[in-house]
């Protein structure tokens, strides 16, 4: 204590490197709380069991008549299936002019069904039943000419919660509030008469 | 503006060196001058503190008998009120007060929007119970989706799916909060996790900063005048008279009157016409069945009749998350000088006074479906809504200048 006293002069404070101990202190611990985050935000990702729940799912296609669709579930969502006639598939033709989308551009699909018909087979219709407005399911409304949905009605989807309307490749019309097609999920075939959906390319034969 | 404390003998003088209890009563509510003019619409901010401490009462019992999970939380809701002794009253408070909290925030806002308690100094006060809006937002909608009826599900299904319009991220980020490819025992169990820890922690945090905003720069009153300004000799406010007892005595009645009020719809009418309890909600949760009209608790429907309002989805989205957000400018948008709209010209009033019927309009059309003459009305109002916020500044600025009395206007009853 008397050492101090006698010392009256104050000891020069070296600011850089002052500067340089906080700059480098806080820094290391912001790195650190970000890591530390990284654990917490990631936990709220789906499970394993959610995504082996979200495993690819097989239909049988010989069930569903044409003209008419099955609905199944993969990965929580509804999957809908329609077997389309030729008629059906002769009406996509007819409204290019109507739609928002109608080559596809800004929509979400697996690029073989980024076609005409919106699919890999013409015959079969895959969507995911979920409208891309914001998320309830589309009714099939199938009937042309049902002026209830609209005027000139080709056939196609209809949501009931914001009145989004879709034709029967899954093409949002205009004046729905909807932006984009409906959803395609990746899928593939084996054989004729068996979907499977969540899988792009088919296995390679003999492979399990 | 703290009274000094008597320290001498006894347990009290004890207890008060070592806890401030007299010196934290003498600070906050014997020694805090609040103006002497407060009108009815001073009873709210009471009542919001008495709906959350009824919130978080009766949410800590029916937590008790909640189980969370897609194939529990319908059941036990049922369950609950059915064969627990009293849960029929304590769950219908729980669901009926969040519809009742609501309605008291809602007031009292309108009050700091008529007397302009949001201008300077008290910006901070206005943000900050802002944020406490918002979070009781996303208290209520989590709250909404726990007892997983129909509506449950769709109105998840629909609000997560908002957070899907924003580019980029959208899609992962809903994948991220639902935590399954679609709504799931991993988001009811989140939601509940929120609803019941994290989000009430953070509004007792938010209501306890309001308040500590509220003593620094003080209570505004309906003239819009600084009581401060005008002191007695010994420091206090000439026009200013001690919280405690006058307006704890005040807000007691105004508590009595409010209960009563609870009681009876509680009682009487708990589902309130299908406003506070919706008839699909009575139906477990069901992901192949959209209900035919989807309509979100009428506190939110304002904002959803300005998302539905727009034919394209991005851009109603983002005018329905600027429409909340409007608020938080407020105190910057408006440019008078006075505050209270008593000492504004006939355009603020008009103006104000078309701001309030517009947002109860379009309250009204967030329920209705969204077909016809509907749609039509909903973007009329819609930019009315918005209209307010950008007409403000030059409304303000022009006829909110006009001359102030003295002192506050009161008389004695």
């Amino acid at each position: 204590m008397s050492d101090h006293a006698a010392d009256d002069t104050v000891p020069e404070v070296d600011e850089s490197r002052r500067k340089f101990l906080i700059a480098a202190t806080a820094g290391t611990g912001a790195v650190g709380a970000v890591l530390t985050a990284v654990p917490f935000v990631a936990s709220w990702k789906p499970s394993e069991s959610a995504r082996a729940a979200g495993l690819p799912s097989e239909v049988d296609l010989s069930k569903i008549e044409p003209g008419q669709m099955a609905t199944f579930f993969w990965r929580k969502q509804q999957i809908y299936v329609v077997k389309r006639t030729p008629e059906m598939l002769a009406s996509l033709a007819s409204h290019d002019g109507e739609l928002k989308d109608a080559k596809s551009e800004e929509s979400d699909q697996p690029a073989y069904a980024r076609n005409e018909s919106r699919a890999l087979r013409p015959d079969v219709l895959v969507l995911i039943g979920t409208c891309t407005h914001l998320g309830c399911l589309p009714k099939p409304r199938f009937m042309p000419g049902d002026a209830s949905v609209m005027a000139n009605w080709p056939g196609g989807f209809f949501c009931p919660c914001h009145g989004s309307k879709f034709d029967l490749a899954g093409r949002v019309f205009q004046g729905s509030p909807a932006s984009v097609n409906l959803k395609i999920p990746p899928y593939s075939f084996e054989g004729d008469n068996k979907l499977v959906i969540g899988v792009d390319t088919q296995p390679a034969k003999g492979v399990a | 503006m703290s009274a000094s404390i008597e320290k001498s003998g006894g347990f009290r003088a004890w207890l008060n060196k070592r806890l401030p209890v007299d010196q934290f009563v003498a600070d906050q509510l014997t020694g805090y001058y609040a103006p002497k003019n407060f009108n009815i619409w001073y009873f709210f901010g009471s009542l919001a503190l008495l709906m959350f401490v009824m919130q978080i009462v009766t949410g800590i019992f029916v937590t008790m008998h909640f189980k969370p999970g897609e194939a529990t939380a319908f059941n036990s809701v049922q369950t609950m009120v059915r064969e627990v002794p009293y849960m029929w009253l304590i769950q219908t408070m729980h669901a009926v007060g969040a519809s009742f909290f609501f309605i008291v925030v809602y007031l009292h806002m309108a009050r700091a929007l008529m007397y302009g308690s949001y201008k300077a100094p008290r910006e901070v006060l206005w943000v900050i119970g802002m944020l406490v809006y918002l979070a009781l937002m996303a208290e209520a909608f989590m709250g909404y989706v726990l007892p997983y009826g129909n509506m449950s599900y769709w109105g998840a299904q629909v609000i997560i799916n908002l957070f899907g319009t924003i580019p980029g991220i959208g899609p992962d980020l809903v994948e991220w909060i639902r935590g399954d490819y679609g709504i799931g025992d991993a988001t009811l169990t989140r939601f509940f996790s929120l609803h019941a820890v994290a989000l009430p922690f953070i509004i007792a945090l938010l209501i306890g900063l309001h308040l500590v905003a509220l003593r620094q720069v003080g209570s505004n009153n309906p003239d819009g005048i600084e009581i401060k300004a005008k002191l007695k000799p010994d420091g206090t406010p000439l026009d200013g008279i001690p919280f405690h007892p006058y307006y704890t005595l005040k807000d007691i009645v105004g508590v009595g009157l409010f209960l009563t009020l609870f009681a009876i719809v509680v009682f009487f009418i708990p589902t309130f016409g299908g406003l506070f309890m919706e008839a699909p909600n009575f139906e477990p949760a069901n992901p192949v069945s959209t209900p035919e009209h989807i309509a979100p608790v009428w506190y939110f429907t304002p904002y959803y009749a300005i998302l539905r309002a727009v034919p394209d989805q991005k851009i109603g989205a983002l005018l329905m998350a600027l429409s909340v957000a409007a608020f938080l400018f407020l105190p910057w948008l408006d440019r008078a000088q006075n505050k209270s709209i008593r000492y504004r010209g006939i355009t603020s009033k008009l103006l104000l006074g078309t701001f309030f019927v517009t947002f109860v309009m379009l309250m009204w059309l967030g329920l209705k479906p969204a077909d016809g003459i509907y749609v039509l009305l909903a973007r009329i109002f819609t930019a009315l809504y918005f209209g307010f916020f950008i007409l403000l500044p030059f409304v303000s600025k022009a006829d909110g200048n006009g001359p102030v009395p003295d002192r506050v206007t009161y008389h004695a009853h």
